[in-house]
């Protein structure tokens, strides 16, 4: 893009320059329906997510089931809704125990500085590349693959690269004037997190949270895919891809409506990611 | 040479941690190997635990596990009778490994020329419909990609086996499925790179001084323009070994991943511990050929360090 980049920087903030990214909004309000609609699902879905009617098991999508019935009758749209709920609810609260330890690990880093930093940092770097969807797997089975444990799991994986780049603001934020006038005004470190640190990060840790909730959710995904995961007759998008993917020749149905969410689910969420970044971190925008 | 030794040495105690991490996650694991469904008389259970060292206490299983480890020796499995873990392992690692490689292989022929493709003509039909379908390669994990294309060209088509192994004809789908995936950030990465290199003096001055545009494009702002994609290159891999666990089990393949799930699934420790094993080390070696990778390409990083 050929915009005068510097000019509109002065002219816009940085909402007004989200606005006009047309894929990022729609993607958003996509994202805002799609869990309205899980998460009230409760309400809104036309069967109990659980209930079986053998005598319409695997059926093609009708007016009685707008999206069919699986093998043992269930309704595949209250399914595919509370399936939704749980991938969700695993993607935002992992992301949430992903922030928190790569904000305090991040921040710590640049604190601490000197060769401490240096070998905090190299153990991100080692962590990140050792095989963590295996350790997930381990920790999901160890701990009887109850929902908490998941998010804890998954979201304990998902800290590294958010780590890095808190840091590296960080390290940018410390060395800033304001930052070291507050210093020399006697303000605790704490203080300094809290008032000038944290503000200032704001906007890149809602980038990077926007765009750890899908890395986070196909974890997820990967996992209960394996039979590891979520456990019957709860179930989540990544249980119900595999479940259709099983029986794909005779229901194709069953595969096609979790997966076609799914992936627009995350589509919306890397637009909406992209968006946000470009608007409110000019630095690291796209060329 | 001297990075290089320090690289390695550096991994010894990486890899302990993964070891003692891994056996003690494998050993909380509810259940144990010899549970059936009817449960085996005490007497019986005791001996077979004390066979394999299952009765002593954790850490003394953990050091005697590190001290067989150092001599190679992954010990016995406990669900293939008469065979050692380093059998079974052996027995499927070639299978994993053929399929990461060529997927591997898919992958850089089909992103990098994508992304440079893309990147010679911005913001034009060839950049943003390469581009849209990277984004569906990114968003679209391997289990919906593999079963579609399973789909349309087994099942509709008829062209290829859907599943099996043996033949060379079995490696398309799931190599296709996990390179296809794998290209996407690929192909992105590289028009981004491309993209950022173009802009630099340097190209403009090979321009200026009259240089062909093809020897500018492929010389000058290519070799630059790689660097960061031969260091995803390590990231990749890692992704590659995840989603060959999907891949595995949906196309039945009879490779490591697979191995590792039933591993989880029937309880046999040593056999998580062996398979988590030659994961981690094989992509700690994977990284450190992309670093090296990366140094050969650039003296900047040689002289970094």
């Amino acid at each position: 893009m050929k915009e005068p980049v510097v000019e509109s920087l002065a002219s816009e903030s940085g909402w007004q320059r989200f606005r006009k990214d047309r894929a990022a909004v729609w993607s958003g309000w996509f994202l805002v329906a799609v869990a309205a609609v899980c998460f009230l699902s409760p309400w809104l879905a036309p069967y109990p997510y659980m209930a079986q009617d053998l005598a319409h098991s695997a059926e093609a999508p009708s007016s009685a089931h707008w999206l069919g019935t699986d093998l043992l009758g269930r309704d595949v749209l209250s399914r595919l809704l509370q399936g939704g709920m749980i991938s969700l609810f695993v993607g935002l609260i992992a992301t949430a125990v992903a922030l928190v330890v790569g904000i305090c690990y991040g921040v710590l880093a640049a604190e601490v500085g000197g060769r401490a930093e240096d070998a905090l940092m190299r153990f991100v770097d080692i962590v990140s590349t050792l095989p963590l969807t295996l350790i997930v797997i381990l920790c999901t089975v160890v701990f009887g693959q109850n929902m908490p444990m998941i998010f804890l799991a998954v979201g304990g994986v998902s800290w590294l690269t958010m780590a890095r780049i808190i840091r590296n603001q960080t390290r940018e934020l410390k060395g800033s004037q304001f930052v070291q006038a507050a210093e020399s005004l006697g303000q605790s470190r704490w203080g300094v997190f809290r008032r000038h640190y944290l503000p200032n990060l704001a906007g890149t840790i809602a980038v990077c949270a926007t765009l750890t909730v899908p890395g986070v959710m196909l974890l997820e995904a990967f996992v209960s895919f394996l039979g590891l995961g979520v456990k019957a007759p709860m179930t989540s998008w990544g249980l119900m891809i595999k479940e259709g993917a099983d029986i794909m020749e005779e229901c194709p149905w069953l595969l096609i409506s979790p997966s076609a969410v799914f992936a627009l689910t995350l589509l919306s969420l890397n637009f909406l990611g992209d968006g946000l970044r470009d608007a409110f971190d000019p630095r690291s925008s796209r060329k | 040479m001297a990075y290089v030794l320090r690289r390695l040495l550096e991994m010894i105690p990486v890899l302990l941690i993964v070891v003692a991490a891994t056996f003690f996650l494998a050993h909380a694991v509810p259940g144990g190997p010899f549970d059936k469904e009817r449960p085996l008389p005490a007497e019986v259970k005791a001996r077979l635990e004390s066979y394999y060292g299952l009765d002593k206490p954790l850490t003394t299983q953990l050091g005697n596990y590190v001290a067989n480890l150092a001599q190679g020796d992954l010990g016995p499995s406990i669900k293939y009778p008469g065979w050692s873990v380093r059998e079974v392992i052996g027995s499927r690692i070639g299978v994993s490994a053929a399929l990461g490689f060529v997927s591997l292989l898919i992958a850089v022929l089909i992103g990098v020329p994508v992304g440079v493709l893309a990147a010679s003509r911005p913001n034009s039909w060839l950049d943003r419909v390469p581009m849209g379908f990277t984004l569906v390669g990114i968003c679209v994990p391997s289990f919906v990609l593999g079963p579609i294309l399973a789909l349309v060209f087994s099942l509709g088509l008829g062209w290829l086996p859907p599943c099996g192994w043996g033949s060379p004809i079995h490696f398309v789908l799931p190599a296709c499925t996990l390179g296809l995936i794998t290209a996407a950030p690929l192909a992105r990465l590289t028009r981004g790179s491309l993209m950022e290199v173009r802009s630099l003096d340097y190209v403009r001055t090979a321009r200026a001084k009259g240089v062909a545009p093809l020897r500018v494009w492929f010389v000058h702002a290519l070799r630059n323009a790689l660097l960061p994609v031969v260091t995803y290159l390590g990231p990749a891999a890692a992704g590659l070994v995840s989603g060959s666990f999907v891949i595995e089990s949906l196309f039945d393949v009879p490779g490591m991943g697979r191995l590792f799930v039933t591993a989880i699934i029937n309880r046999d420790v040593t056999l998580i511990l062996g398979t988590t094993i030659v994961y981690a080390a094989a992509l700690l070696f994977l990284n450190l050929a992309a670093d090296l990778a990366n140094a050969a390409l650039n003296p900047k990083v040689a002289r970094d360090r």
